[in-house]
């Protein structure tokens, strides 16, 4: 069994053979699918890509912001019923006649229909259901989008919702180029892939380059396989990590590295990766 | 190689700043405020990052350095291009100016979708009068019952609910029928044209169908305090969707979709405007229009005195330039800094 993991190593030792195989053993969620990417001219020349977010990834927030403004009106709705039950509503009269259920029925009014507006707003361009789904708005330039943006492309909800459960918005999402809705059109702005630790990677990468005296691309690999060592399955993570520290050691006896236990190959590896 | 060895002597010199750098990058998007100091070494973070993302793109293309360097480049990106914030100096310029603006730009627009309601209203005052049966197509079975009766809807408005909670009830409907009035526009003015000529034909059949049964002056002392407001705001609404339409089928920039952001952009201001008018528009209909106590001529003098305030607002006389602008410019220019 370890003599043919070692031979499989060997025909293995190109490095985009190793990444796609990285990859492929990866989970790839739902929201990391993208559609169309955005080139962007920075404020000093140099232009940078963003990933646009396709239609099921928007569809993945959507549905948790659904959820999430339905809770808060199911919350609503309960307070109500306790109040209700605390203060009872006089023999014939309305409910709308009780101040407190007037504040509730309009505060769940509220909560439901100016959600996206208001959290938008405060969050800069996200929502939880986006943050969850790994999404911001940006405006076609790059950037995070103003008042006057997010406050237009929300008022279109009113068309993208017709004839109902957003089907217009959502036939616009699959048939335009940069899978927007008429509200981001409108708005000038659209969704992309968020690069979240996008800063700390870099920190974390500029440490690890620092220490190490392998070159990035194969740190990346190293790191990136002992960040997934226990997700793997065990003949496959043996295979990997022959495979980089044939390439990593070419000094070291193929035999030699066929022979090394799991444990053994895992230090070895962290060795690069801290020295 | 020659090429790998400089890479790598690259990346060795470059490690310790790319953390600093890292570490900038990760903490300007998180500050609601910025000192000019922290601002500046933001600009200063942006700059390196971009040379670096150049050389690394000679040097390392398609690695895993370079796709770092590049997000957190855009994420400095995104953080350095932020608006402003929504401060006292915007809302000033807001109402001093864009308001105003974006009200004269659909000026002559809003006369014809105000003479399309005038029209259609009188179609829809028509087509009851002749066909009284039509009435049923524009209003509900008891509505009418009501009035066969003797009793206008509007009676009895009062006592079914709150003040504050009809003028709410009335305030989100009128919102809704004033932004999908400027949304359909879209539809390259058509959805606008079909809304508008909807509102008039309904007006005109409910006042025809009302003076059937001698019950039209009701309904006018009902809208005369907040009607003129309320079908102003929704004529304007109707301009704006209309601008938004001839956008679309005449852009105005290199291609549609441009012209549509520069126009939606230019004319939301107008819409706020239209949704705070509607606002207090809500409030005499909530408050004053169904109470029997209020006199015509003091409902035609709300009416009037609201109407005049819109066209102060809409014109921008409301904030006189003179008194504002000194101070509105220091704290914008201000506001501007603090949020770069």
């Amino acid at each position: 069994m370890v003599s043919s993991g070692c031979d499989r190593s060997q025909a293995l030792l190109s490095e985009p053979t190793i990444t796609a195989k990285l990859a492929a053993s990866r989970s790839v969620p739902a929201h990391s699918v993208a559609t169309d990417e955005l080139t962007v001219r920075g404020l000093t020349g140099v232009d940078m890509t963003l990933t646009v977010a396709g239609p099921g990834t928007r569809s993945y927030a959507f549905v948790v912001d659904w959820h999430i403004r339905v809770l808060g009106v199911l919350a609503w709705v309960l307070l109500g019923a306790m109040l209700r039950q605390m203060f009872p509503v006089s023999a014939g009269g309305k409910l709308t006649s009780n101040p407190i259920m007037l504040a509730l029925m309009v505060g769940a009014g509220l909560t439901y229909f100016l959600y996206h507006p208001v959290l938008e707003l405060a969050m800069r361009g996200r929502t939880p259901g986006k943050r969850i789904a790994g999404v911001r708005i940006v405006t076609v330039e790059g950037e995070m989008p103003g008042a006057g943006a997010l406050l237009t492309r929300n008022l279109f909800r009113l068309i993208d919702s017709l004839p109902s459960f957003y089907l217009l918005g959502l036939v616009c999402c699959f048939v335009t180029r940069q899978s927007v809705r008429i509200g981001d059109m409108a708005g000038g702005t659209l969704l992309v892939l968020e690069a979240e630790d996008s800063a700390s990677s870099l920190g974390r990468l500029s440490a690890l380059l620092e220490r190490s005296s392998l070159p990035p691309e194969t740190l990346k690999l190293v790191q990136d396989l002992l960040a997934r060592w226990k997700a793997l399955q065990k003949p496959q993570r043996l295979i990997l990590a022959r495979t980089l520290l044939a390439r990593i050691e070419p000094q070291r006896d193929a035999a030699a590295l066929a022979a090394l236990d799991e444990a053994s190959l895992r230090a070895l590896l962290e060795n690069h990766v801290a020295r | 190689m020659p090429a790998d060895s400089n890479a790598a002597a690259w990346i060795k010199a470059r490690a310790p700043a790319w953390q600093a750098l890292a570490a900038e990058a990760a903490s300007a998007p998180k500050r609601s405020r910025a000192t000019p100091d922290e601002a500046l070494r933001t600009m200063q973070t942006y700059r390196t990052l971009a040379r670096n993302l150049a050389s690394a793109r000679q040097l390392l293309p398609d690695s895993f350095l370079t796709t770092a360097l590049e997000k957190a480049y855009a994420t400095l990106h995104m953080a350095i291009g932020r608006p402003p914030r929504f401060g006292r100096a915007r809302l000033l310029t807001l109402f001093r100016d864009d308001i105003p603006a974006a009200a004269a730009s659909v000026r002559v627009t809003t006369l014809w979708i105000a003479a399309l309601l005038v029209v259609s209203t009188f179609a829809g005052w028509w087509l009851v009068t002749t066909y009284p049966a039509l009435v049923s197509i524009i209003a509900s079975d008891r509505m009418i019952d009501g009035v066969e009766h003797r009793h206008l809807w509007t009676d009895q408005l009062f006592s079914v609910a709150p003040p504050g909670f009809l003028s709410a009830r009335i305030f989100s409907n009128n919102v809704v029928v004033t932004l999908g009035a400027f949304c359909s526009g879209i539809l390259f003015g058509l959805g606008t044209f079909y809304m508008i000529s909807f509102n008039g034909l309904m007006l005109g059949g409910l006042l025809a169908f009302t003076h059937q049964f001698g019950l039209a002056h009701g309904l006018i002392r009902f809208i005369l305090a907040h009607g003129p407001v309320e079908l102003s705001v929704i004529c304007l609404a109707g301009a704006a969707g209309t601008a938004l339409g001839e956008s679309l089928i005449r852009p105005r920039l290199a291609s549609r979709a441009e012209s549509l952001r520069r126009r939606s952009a230019e004319l939301g201001p107008l819409l706020i405007a239209c949704a705070l008018l509607l606002f207090g528009s809500g409030l005499i209909e909530g408050f004053i229009s169904p109470n029997p106590r209020f006199s015509i001529p003091f409902r035609l003098a709300v009416g009037l005195g609201y109407w005049t305030l819109m066209l102060l607002l809409l014109s921008g006389r409301l904030f006189p330039t003179k008194i504002f602008r000194t101070a509105s410019m220091s704290s914008a220019s201000s506001a501007r800094l603090s949020s770069r």
